[in-house]
């Protein structure tokens, strides 16, 4: 094993039925340091974490481990923690009826009886020293997905581990949030411990991380030191072309050519949900691309569910097209041609056992009506126009679409709306948890839709995106519109600032 | 509705006694006038749905505890041990004078007769016997299920048929009609070199799925003369098998069938010949309760009398009188 | 990626055939049958004789084993079907069709032994058609209350329908005030036995019919998708347009319809009714045949022809158990056997080895090949 390392793997090897997940791939963590492990969807970044945490039996190569004299053999993720490798992964794993104080301490209560009053005790302590505002008595599931990562967080770094396994962790944080996490991070690494930060935020990969190793097509790119490696470098390493800098992307300042007098494609007075918002107004033209942005909560998704009829509508007037109409149910909206994507994807979006083909035609499917079935041509002729189009990667229009990685499963749901030839597509996080790549692809699509007269609602937690995408932003807080910016406001200080509160209307 | 009974009952109580307290003192005689007083009488039975023969019981219970023949009656039916045993309690509140139970299980009765019997409530069991001890019950009525079972094989064995190859169709395993009636046939069965079971299983009840066991013996094309199913809806279920595969049943037929229960409509198949005997389990347990309420119990367990019918000598008479 | 694929797949076109074979959800069922029919060619060939004999009616009818089978697995593959639907939108079973069966018969008896006596061929028509109408109705009826508690009150199934389980077979009885109705008109028995001049048991036509019947609807509505989507996914399927409660009800419904044409033929088949023992028991049967065909108890996706499939197993099983006099009260017992097995099998834990062991050999293969 090389000097300093507490963790090695080399030349694993691991096979799925027609595919070759991982080919002979090497990755060493150091003692102290965080490693980020990057690469487009299906690289194989997940299959690499689930060899190392044993929930998959790898096909090949050794796994060393400092402090054992042999290679071991990881047989389930109960016998991962044992070593010392712990894990956070991006969807939340732990129960949430049980209170926050029994998921961090469930796995090591031994014997019939535990004294609750000091487990309290012990995770309400912990969570004091990593600043996270949870109350260990509360139930998980009344606290903010947030909250229940750094939880997860706070879980594994009580395990005393070696090895800690960081998923996609803050997929679901705001800044600050993440400010939390990254301090944590580095607390953990000053006492040695060897992270291993899988994310697709490059921003923060430079921000927090020591060492990259990249991946693609389940084959091993490189491992680089940090300062050795520039952005771009490294976009194009996980991509394996040449790639132009995500700048390419500019908004070609289309801006100019919407018109703001002309009949709104959509518009609503005093909309009012039921979802803790208040009562707000809206319109978006022909052609523009506008985006919702705030903190978490803030109640950007909630405005756009509104609008979509997800959530129950109490009040308010809604025109399309200048026409008052009454959108009580998303059937409602989308026969208004209304299209929304909505923010997670793997409970509102996928129905998982369902083939990509009626993935994608279900929206169309429904509008059609019940005693209107497509005919298995027509839904095959569909779907594979749009498999072409947005680039999805699938063996087959039949394969179910929870086999696909995340970005496609994305580009599935986006199809599917695309599919609905909406006049107005709503897009509430479209490239959350997906690689740079697709994200780059979105954005585009996104920009060319909005060029063909579509309207297009942007919404997503990296403000660059949005920037670069949307003409206008409506910024909201505390379930309240606080202000709108267009043109020349719509820069990275200007939006925070207005986030922040320190200037509104 | 029950209150305004109640109301009237315990009006006319009062008005009864203060009549024989003149009585007392103007005469001395007429004593009587107090006889008026109703027994009350708690009965705890099964549901009723539950098959013809607890219709036909049930109809026998409300026939005869009635106010014009002495009674002040309240019904309540479950088919599960422990809604009984509540219900009971609750009657011995309410100081019935009589608890008349068919229990739906043997046991866990103890704790509530020994109430009853504090209380000086007097019980009678009926149909059902229970696992306790004989001091807690004044009576119990039964039907005898091993003696239904000898009086039809008994019949059977009159026949003096040269050979006997029989289609034994059981009711639910383990129930007491079912023991009693199986017992008597396997006896037999095994004491005599010309009797043979062709095939015995548990139709549970069902006519279909007597109709179907029978219809598979027939597919394998083994013979039989006898059916002997256990009650008459499996009987029936059995012939329209026969029916099916147009093999004759019936007095001097091929096949005999013999059925129990005495439905109306069973007894009504063998006036006209299509079936061959049917065996009673007597319902009719009310005369036998009401006789023991009113001139005591001469032995503790009281065994009905069953009849078992001939097709060749019943007559329409007794379709009206014995069928349910 | 995508080579490799391609590699893999004109590299094992035979192999893949088996395995595509055990994959296909038809294969479990199937393989049932297969063994059924093996044991009982082995054990005694003439399980499979069928003859055409003339009846009590002066008819030629088909008889056998083969015959009584498709005969008396009709019930079961109708409800089947309804099963499955359920099943698939609710992710949950209807414990409540036994009960149910018991009130659809009592509905019709209940018209017809008015009439039935020594009226004409006309009339009896009419008199059956409105017993088999109102049946259908009121069962629909108790299907959508079922279905409603399931959709609107978000009760689990099998809870929600325990309540007309328990209460079912009272009001069967309560409807006919729990008389003993027997119909001698022999017409009334057409439907669950022999048409004149029919050689084929009548439940075997109705029970196509259905199967057609639900094949169509299935061809020209969207009630597969739909109630797939909503099983899989009730709120993803809501946000595109589907209601989730109106498709859980109507499946409920359609359960209830077909509850109504099984209690129809079972009544026929004996021209009466006992209401504590009609039909007793076929819930389980039903939700054994859904299992049997391969598809999950706990929604989604589901294969209607496998469910059918298996509630003709069962038959099967069950004939074949009869057939060799299997002592009485061991028939459960048996069913119980399949019912482990069919646990197991799909049990997440034998379903990864499965997986495990597909993967090594793909993993082997890769092997090779790189080297």
């Amino acid at each position: 094993m090389e000097k300093g390392a507490v963790l090695e793997m080399r030349g694993i090897c691991k096979y799925f039925p027609g595919v070759r997940a991982l080919e002979q791939v090497d990755f060493t963590l150091r003692e102290g340091e965080i490693h980020a492990l990057m690469g487009e969807n299906g690289a194989g970044k997940s299959t690499l974490i689930k060899v190392l945490t044993g929930v998959y039996p790898k096909d090949g190569g050794e796994v060393w481990l400092k402090g054992s004299d042999d290679p071991i053999h990881i047989k389930s993720p109960q016998d991962a923690q044992n070593h010392g490798i712990a894990t956070v992964y991006q969807e939340i794993t732990l129960c949430p009826n049980l209170t926050v104080a029994e998921n961090m301490y469930i796995a090591r209560t031994k014997g019939a009886f535990t004294n609750w009053k000091q487990i309290n005790r012990d995770a309400g302590k912990l969570l004091d020293e990593l600043g996270i505002p949870a109350n260990p008595a509360e139930q998980l599931g009344n606290c903010s997905i947030a909250v229940q990562q750094m939880v997860a967080i706070a879980r594994a770094v009580d395990m005393d581990c070696k090895v800690l396994i960081l998923d996609e962790p803050t997929s679901s944080l705001d800044e600050q949030e993440v400010q939390k996490l990254f301090k944590l991070m580095r607390d953990l690494k000053a006492k040695g411990v060897g992270i291993i930060f899988v994310t697709h935020f490059l921003e923060q990969v430079y921000e927090v991380c020591d060492r990259i190793t990249v991946l693609r097509d389940g084959q091993l790119v490189g491992e680089y030191i940090i300062e050795d490696l520039p952005r771009v470098q490294l976009v194009s390493k996980m991509l394996g072309k040449d790639f132009d800098d995500m700048a390419e992307i500019k908004s070609n300042s289309d801006a100019e050519k919407i018109d703001y007098n002309s009949t709104p494609v959509y518009e609503a007075k005093g909309l009012t949900g039921t979802t803790g918002i208040k009562p707000f107004d809206f319109e978006i033209h022909k052609g523009e691309v506008n985006g919702f942005t705030g903190l978490l909560g803030s109640g950007r998704s909630e405005s756009v569910r509104a609008i979509f009829g997800a959530d129950r509508v109490i009040g308010g007037t809604v025109k399309i097209d200048g026409e008052e109409v009454k959108i009580r149910k998303p059937l409602d909206a989308m026969k208004h041609g209304i299209s929304y994507l909505p923010e997670d994807r793997k409970i509102d979006g996928i129905v998982g056992d369902l083939s990509v083909r009626d993935n994608i035609i279900l929206a169309l499917q429904v509008m059609r009506g019940f005693f209107k079935p497509f005919t298995k041509a027509q839904a095959e002729a569909f779907a594979d126009e749009y498999i072409k189009l947005l680039n999805i990667k699938t063996a087959s229009s039949e394969t179910p679409i929870k086999s696909l990685s995340g970005g496609n499963q994305q580009k599935v749901i986006l199809a599917r709306w695309l599919l609905a030839n909406p006049v107005y597509l709503i897009l509430d996080e479209p490239t959350r948890g997906i690689d740079v790549g697709t994200k780059v692809e979105i954005q585009k699509l996104v920009l060319k839709l909005a060029a063909e007269g579509k309207s297009v609602t942007f919404i997503s937690s990296e403000i660059d995106e949005m920037i670069r995408t949307c003409s206008r932003l409506v910024v909201m807080r505390d379930g309240k519109v606080v202000g709108e910016l267009k043109g020349d406001d719509l820069n990275q200080n200007k939006i925070m600032a207005t986030i922040a509160g320190g200037e509104s209307k | 509705m029950k209150k305004l009974v109640k109301l009237l009952v315990s009006s006319l109580l009062v008005a009864a006694m203060a009549i024989g307290v003149c009585a007392c003192a103007g005469s001395g005689k007429g004593g009587n006038g107090g006889g008026n007083k109703l027994i009350k009488v708690g009965i705890i039975n099964n549901d009723p749905n539950e098959s013809g023969y607890r219709t036909a019981n049930d109809k026998d219970m409300k026939a005869t505890f009635t106010e014009a023949n002495g009674y002040e009656a309240s019904f309540y039916y479950s088919l599960k041990n422990e809604e009984q045993i509540a219900a009971a309690q609750k009657f011995i509140q309410d100081d019935v004078d009589y608890l008349l139970i068919s229990a739906a299980g043997t046991s866990g009765w103890d704790g509530v007769l020994e109430q009853a019997k504090k209380a000086g409530i007097k019980v009678i069991l009926f149909d059902r016997t229970i696992d306790a001890s004989e001091d807690l019950y004044e009576a119990s009525i039964v039907s005898d299920m091993a003696k239904e079972g000898e009086q039809a094989v008994s019949w059977l064995a009159s026949q003096n048929l040269p050979e006997y190859k029989i289609v034994h169709i059981q009711g639910v395993m383990g129930s007491s009609a079912q023991i009693g009636r199986s017992g008597a046939l396997d006896t037999k069965v095994a004491a005599e070199s010309n009797w043979s079971i062709v095939t015995q299983q548990t139709a549970e009840w069902s006519e279909e799925t007597a109709q179907q066991i029978v219809q598979a013996v027939i597919d394998s094309g083994e013979s039989f003369n006898v059916i002997y199913a256990e009650n008459d809806n499996m009987a029936k279920g059995a012939v329209a098998a026969l029916d099916k595969a147009n093999i004759s049943h019936g007095v001097g037929k091929d096949v005999i069938i013999i059925g129990f229960d005495c439905n109306s409509w069973a007894l009504q198949e063998l006036v006209d010949g299509n079936w061959n005997y049917d065996g009673q389990c007597n319902p009719f347990q009310a005369s036998y309760i009401d006789d023991i309420i009113k001139n005591g119990a001469k032995q503790k367990v009281v065994i009905m009398e069953e009849k078992g019918f001939d097709a060749t000598t019943i007559t329409a008479d007794d379709v009206t009188k014995y069928g349910i | 990626m995508t080579t490799s694929e391609n590699e893999l797949s004109s590299g094992n076109s035979a192999k893949g055939f088996f395995s595509k074979l055990v994959s296909n959800q038809l294969f479990i069922p199937l393989a049932a049958l297969l063994l059924l029919v093996i044991f009982n060619l082995i054990a005694d060939p003439t399980f499979f004789k069928i003859s055409l004999e003339p009846s009590s009616t002066g008819y030629f009818i088909l008889s056998g084993n083969l015959i009584s089978i498709i005969d008396n697995a009709s019930e079961l593959a109708i409800l089947a079907i309804g099963m499955t639907l359920v099943t698939s939108a609710s992710g949950g079973q209807d414990i409540s069709v036994g009960s149910a069966i018991a009130i659809a018969g009592s509905v019709v008896l209940r018209v017809v032994k008015g009439y039935s006596d020594g009226i004409s061929g006309g009339e009896f028509a009419g008199i059956m058609i409105g017993a088999f109408l109102l049946c259908v109705a009121v069962s629909a009826l108790f299907g959508a209350f079922n279905g409603a508690l399931v959709a609107y009150f978000k009760i689990q199934p099998m809870v929600a329908t325990l309540i007309l389980f328990t209460a079912g077979r009272s009001i069967a009885a309560w409807i006919n005030n729990n008389e003993n109705i027997s119909i001698n008109d022999m017409r009334f028995g057409y439907f669950g036995n022999f048409l004149p001049a029919i050689p084929i048991p009548t439940p075997v036509f109705i029970s196509a019919l259905c199967m057609i019947i639900i094949a169509v609807v299935l061809k020209v509505t969207n009630l597969r998708l739909y109630s797939q989507a909503v099983g899989i996914n009730a709120s993803s399927s809501r946000l595109n347009g589907i209601n989730p409660k109106t498709i859980k009800l109507l499946t409920f419904i359609i359960l209830g319809v077909c509850v109504a044409v099984c209690g129809f033929i079972k009544v026929s088949r004996t021209s009466s009714i006992t209401y504590a023992v009609i039909a007793n028991n076929i819930e389980m049967d039903a939700i054994l045949a859904v299992a049997l065909g391969g598809n999950n108890l706990g929604g989604g996706k589901f294969n209607m022809t496998a469910s059918i499939l298996g509630a003709y197993v069962i038959q099967f099983l069950t004939t074949t158990l009869y057939k060799f006099k299997v002592s009485s009260s061991a028939i459960s017992a048996y069913k119980a056997v399949v019912v482990i097995l069919l646990i197991i099998m799909s049990a997440p834990i034998v379903r990864k080895w499965i997986t495990d062991q597909k993967n090594k050999r793909a993993a082997a293969r890769l092997r090779k090949e790189a080297a």
